[in-house]
């Protein structure tokens, strides 16, 4: 270093940001690496069951870690402020409101279909909500507890208008669009085959290629989940020209699920989306929320923990469906800001109104 | 020697005359074959072209706020769904109030690079020590945070053309150093130092990079105990490193083994080292010789870093996926528009490589003018 000025304020410049570089800092704010040293390894098979429960683990790390989609229209999907969306993502907000207070306090790991039960298995994330579907298989045997419904979906048909078709009866012979290597293809086929009805199926890699060779008119159906249906239509040049069918040809509950073993932590998981049911059922909203903690109703004293201690009962405070309602709304105000009649989706409730209103969304009561 | 007529005026060669016809006669139309093969391609051109720039230019929708700007009839592109979504391509989930961060460490980054891609500029080594010492700490300590006034931003937010950034860049930077001890090892006399390179280069050339991804974010946490669950940007960014020395380290090879045991052998006579003799002597040729397969293994890198999106990870193609999937965005023409700007952006980068390339083979005239 020739000029001995240049020299010096380059050994300051250096002193003080090395120092800045190691300054100590709190662990409890962590963020880049999310290393929890209390939690000791227990290894039971492939199923790993951390020592302590998970509540307690999440309140220390500060947040909630939520596993999501990698972007499904209305359920987990980006929007354009790079806030996550959807219904799964606030039931994330409401499980968080529950325990921290705080709709803010949960971390969305985007998880592609193949290694969302990895994710759960191995402890990177707390809960998955995923438009993943209740299965026998699914409860039983890769060690998952699903804690409830959160959206009635099932497989159902697109056509177009000008074909006259009104039900899915009326599709012998037909062409159905739709993805290959999933359950959809499966289900067409023992749809079909259960009607003695011929048919002939052309399957895609992709759902944009099934909707595409549809919307060119190379095949006379589409089929997908009904949600998923809705938001396809919003890809096709004139979606008004074409209708759903009214039939519903699988079943598909959409749930929530955490590992097993933490029975506490599925107690927290269940009866979150439960509060969320209820709330709707007493019409307690995120707007009159406040004069709702002055009722005189039994039902809503208790939901609202005016009444008994059953937010304590599962390690939460007494307030604490309050401050779900607060922070997300009820099931209802959710279903209707992401996928409701007033959003681009425009799904109706059908089977996901409540049972006292058509639906069959029902939640055992808090009592 | 220019041929002459009967009539004794001098005449210009044919082919050479400066006029467009003659310009297309002499390359366009000089035989048969050439001529069906122009005609081919001008028609392939003609199918092509019009519709492209019709769809991106002429037809596309320019401005509006919402989707609906883009739903009127025969329209093309819809270019505010990319202008809505800019910071997301960007900087991903990266908080709105800490972007400056990242836009300090983008403009620290050109600020560091040109120079050191300009022959001319001065303070080449220190400039490099910068680049490859204290450049990755100062980006680290902004973009990460975690220090006092700079709040954590944990990489789960982190997405766009930052992350193919990140990605690349770490690729890159150390794939080349990681690669030539690699070469250098694979050519030692040593059995040992010999073996475990041809092992580890043969493991890393031998399985595809989806699968050493899959695996250090799914497979790896499952043999790790429980709290230790290592960042997952961090796991992709060491697969990609290594995976990508292993084949810089043959692109190396490669040059070493162009060079004659002479140049060698006479570094050695004349008393240098080991080390000096390869850092003074073989390299500087032997790396000359390959920078077109350098580059091209930075190109490959660089589109590759696109497969992070399976383990979760959104670099700026995944964005792009995942800004489809909003309701409030989707619109027929949607993906095509995304995925054009995708592409424009790739293009950008990896053109720029490749004419740098071009410009460092003619300095330093690798070809020899053969």
């Amino acid at each position: 270093m020739k000029n001995p000025l240049v020299a010096l304020i380059l050994g300051i410049l250096i002193g003080v940001g090395g120092l800045y570089f190691m300054l100590p800092y709190e662990p409890a704010t962590r963020g880049a690496r999310e290393i929890q040293p209390e939690a000791a390894p227990v290894t039971e098979g492939a199923q790993r069951v951390a020592a302590g429960s998970t509540l307690q683990r999440v309140k220390r790390r500060g947040f909630l870690q939520c596993g999501v989609s990698q972007g499904l229209p209305g359920f987990s999907n980006p929007d354009d402020r790079g806030n996550w969306t959807g219904i799964d993502v606030d039931y994330c907000r409401a499980l968080a409101a529950a325990i921290f207070d705080d709709p803010a306090k949960v971390r969305f790991r985007p998880l592609s279909a193949k290694d969302r039960f990895t994710a759960l298995q191995s402890g990177e994330i707390d809960i998955l909500s995923r438009n993943t579907t209740w299965t026998m298989s699914r409860d039983t045997q890769l060690g998952f507890d699903f804690v409830g419904v959160i959206y009635y979906d099932g497989q159902a048909f697109m056509v177009r208008k000008a074909s006259g078709i009104t039900s899915a009866v009326q599709l012998a012979g037909a062409t159905i669009c739709t993805q290959t290597g999933t359950t959809t293809e499966l289900n067409v086929a023992d749809f079909f085959r259960g009607r003695g009805l011929s048919y002939q199926v052309l399957s895609y890699e992709k759902n944009d290629e099934a909707i595409s060779a549809y919307d060119q008119g190379r095949c006379d159906g589409y089929t997908t989940d009904a949600s998923g249906l809705y938001a396809e239509r919003l890809k096709m040049k004139n979606p008004d020209e074409n209708i759903v069918l009214p039939e519903i040809i699988s079943k598909e509950p959409l749930g929530p699920a955490v590992r097993q073993g933490d029975p506490q932590w599925a107690d927290i998981a269940r009866w979150t989306l439960n509060a969320l049911v209820n709330a709707e059922e007493l019409d307690i909203t995120s707007k009159n929320i406040d004069e709702m903690l002055a009722s005189e109703n039994p039902l809503v004293r208790r939901l609202l923990g005016d009444e008994g201690a059953y937010g304590q009962a599962v390690g939460l405070e007494g307030d604490w469906v309050a401050r779900i309602v607060r922070a997300v709304g009820n099931y209802g105000e959710i279903f209707e800001r992401n996928v409701g009649a007033e959003t681009p989706l425009g799904i109706k409730r059908g089977l996901n109104a409540l049972w006292n209103d058509g639906g069959i969304m029902y939640a055992p009561p808090i009592r | 020697m220019g041929m002459e007529d009967v009539s004794g005026r001098p005449r210009m060669k044919p082919g050479t005359s400066r006029s467009p016809l003659g310009w297309a006669r002499r390359n366009l139309f000089s035989g048969v074959g050439n001529t069906v093969l122009t005609l081919v391609s001008v028609y392939i051109l003609w199918m092509v072209i019009p519709p492209l720039l019709d769809f991106t230019i002429f037809s596309a929708v320019w401005t509006g706020t919402t989707r609906e700007a883009c739903l009127v009839p025969d329209a093309g592109a819809c270019w505010p769904f990319v202008w809505a979504n800019i910071d997301q391509f960007i900087y991903g989930r990266y908080p709105p109030s800490e972007i400056w961060r990242v836009n300090i460490v983008f403009a620290l980054g050109i600020a560091t690079i040109v120079p050191m891609l300009i022959p001319a500029a001065p303070a080449k080594r220190f400039n490099l020590i910068f680049l490859l010492v204290v450049y990755p700490l100062i980006a680290l300590v902004l973009l990460a945070g975690d220090r006092p006034g700079l709040p954590p931003v944990p990489t789960s937010e982190w997405g766009g053309l930052l992350v193919t950034l990140v990605v690349a860049v770490t690729g890159i930077v150390v794939s080349l150093p990681l690669g030539i001890v690699l070469a250098l090892g694979r050519r030692s006399s040593m059995p040992a130092i010999r073996m475990l390179s041809i092992v580890f280069i043969e493991f890393w050339r031998g399985v595809p990079l989806i699968t050493v991804l899959f695996m250090a974010s799914v497979m790896l946490p499952l043999f790790l105990p429980e709290g230790l669950n290592p960042d997952n940007l961090l796991r992709c960014l060491v697969g990609v490193a290594l995976f990508s020395s292993a084949y810089m380290a043959e692109v190396v090879r490669g040059g070493l083994q162009a060079i004659p045991a002479g140049q060698y052998e006479a570094a050695r006579a004349v008393g240098l080292g080991y080390w000096q003799a390869m850092i003074g002597v073989v390299l500087p040729q032997a790396l000359r010789h390959v920078i077109p397969g350098i580059v091209n293994t930075f190109i490959g890198l660089f589109k590759d870093t696109t497969l992070v999106l399976i383990v979760g990870i959104f670099d700026l193609l995944g964005q792009v996926r995942a800004q489809l999937s909003d309701p409030n965005w989707t619109v027929p023409q949607g993906a095509l528009t995304g995925y054009i700007f995708a592409a424009l952006v790739f293009w950008v980068f990896c053109f720029g490589m490749s004419q740098y390339s071009n410009f460092m083979e003619r300095r330093l005239n690798t070809g020899h003018e053969r």
